[in-house]
């Protein structure tokens, strides 16, 4: 054992969780698949008095499909996505991005909801979420409240969730049947590795091969994953030509704020920004092409 | 401390653990099971894997008590009923897929559960597989050809 002791609770229901994070405050953390959560215990990064466990709650390991939105409840693990076919047809840029998902071991034990809790800047869940702008569903003692994905993600692991909030549920918008197409790349240093920088595009096309809607985000390079949906506009009414691509690489290559580390310089990261920007919108054109 | 029971190779197993004991640990100085290897303790090397409810996971990053009443299938439990190697085990024997042998057992469930699920994978399945699983020694070009092996064999009616 490396991880400081705790208390241990498996909550039985939603609110029996949002009582025990009440009554502990920010000494309580809620624990699902664990597995962005334990190795920060284990290293002693996170501290916890009391571990509220969920994953065994019924209603937090649904998902269903509605008109306009995915609904995926928070302990929903991620190797649902791989084997209900149903989830990547509402939303196919959530198939492209589970392949990016760490290894087998991580994703039959980590959940939706939990990698979206922990926030990690290139994680690939919290980038789809933003790219798409989901809405994420939280409940405390309070009551329920709807944080959309552009106020959710607030910094390096840091998430709009109070102390004594449980993140319930993501809605993912669905855009309906047409010429839908769809690119996730990242590069990362071995496979499985956290992403230096991850793009994520989603376009949709008329029959003539015009941009009707177009969405496009970036994590990796900056404290957060972040949308660009003034520059997707831009692409709308074009035909997804290599020039209008480059004028959008270009100019998000030089609003993204990446940092350097031990891994990749800032500039490197920027590159890799736009680089990653062009492959994505020409993948998801491409792929749009493809379909009647 | 929490009093858990759960099935392990196919037996009821219970004990003691307090809230922060990994499974792993568990596993290892509780039940003596100790062919599951513990490595990083944070969940980079693999070698911990362990089948929960038949899928592969990470032992070191999960805590004993939230196993309560699940299944869990060690390396012990991969062998025949009689002791004997399996054929996935013996085919690691036979294209030398193992040196210091610390990541086997890990990579063992890995194959074992990638073989369950797809019984001729391609090269690139069984690199995907193994992905989370790090060794150090072998290079992994005989673990590869230890699971293509196993793969023929089994097509081939041996178990």
């Amino acid at each position: 054992m490396k991880a400081a002791a705790f208390d241990y609770s498996r909550a039985a229901s939603v609110e029996e969780a949002c009582a025990l994070l009440a009554r502990h405050g920010p000494d309580a953390r809620l624990i699902a698949g664990g597995q962005s959560l334990v190795p920060m215990m284990a290293m002693r990064l996170v501290r916890p008095a009391v571990l509220v466990d969920i994953q065994r709650i019924a209603s937090l390991n649904e998902w269903r499909v509605e008109k306009d939105f995915l609904c995926i409840s928070a302990c929903v693990r991620q190797n649902v996505i791989e084997r209900e076919a149903a989830l990547s047809e509402a939303v196919p840029l959530l198939g492209k991005a589970i392949r990016w998902i760490g290894h087998v071991q991580t994703r039959n034990r980590g959940t939706v909801g939990g990698s979206l809790a922990h926030a990690d800047p290139s994680a690939e869940l919290p980038l789809v979420v933003a790219t798409l702008g989901a809405q994420c569903i939280v409940r405390s003692f309070r009551g329920e409240r709807t944080i959309g994905s552009e106020s959710f993600f607030t910094g390096p692991m840091s998430t709009a969730l109070q102390a004594d909030e449980c993140l319930v549920e993501i809605r993912l918008p669905i855009w309906g049947a047409g010429r839908i197409g769809t690119s996730f790349e990242e590069v990362a240093i071995r496979h499985g590795d956290f992403a230096l920088v991850a793009v994520a595009a989603q376009v949709a096309l008329n029959a003539h091969g015009v941009c009707e809607r177009a969405a496009l985000g970036v994590g990796g390079a900056a404290p957060a994953p972040v949308a660009f949906p003034d520059l997707s506009r831009h692409l709308v009414g074009t035909q997804l030509d290599d020039a209008a691509m480059q004028a959008i690489a270009d100019t998000l290559a030089k609003r993204v704020a990446p940092m350097s580390d031990l891994h990749a310089s800032a500039a490197y990261r920027r590159h890799l920004a736009h680089t990653l920007t062009l492959r994505t919108l020409r993948a998801a054109r491409d792929e749009a092409l493809t379909r009647s | 401390m929490h009093h858990i029971t759960l099935k392990v190779n196919g037996v009821t197993r219970s004990g003691e653990v307090n809230a922060r004991t990994t499974l792993v640990d568990f596993l290892r100085d509780t039940l003596r099971l100790t062919g599951t290897h513990v490595g990083c303790e944070h969940g980079i090397c693999g070698a911990c894997s362990v089948l929960l409810d038949g899928e592969p996971v990470r032992s070191c990053l999960i805590f004993a008590v939230q196993v309560e009443g699940q299944s869990v299938t060690t390396v012990e439990g991969l062998a025949k009923p009689d002791g004997s190697m399996s054929v996935l085990q013996d085919s690691f024997c036979e294209t030398h897929g193992l040196q210091c042998g610390y990541c086997t057992s890990g990579m063992l469930i890995a194959a074992h559960a990638l073989l369950a699920s797809n019984a001729t994978p391609s090269e690139h399945a069984i690199r995907d597989a193994i992905g989370g699983n790090l060794c150090r020694c072998t290079g992994y070009q005989q673990i590869v050809e230890a699971i293509q092996l196993a793969a023929k064999r089994r097509a081939g009616g041996e178990r």
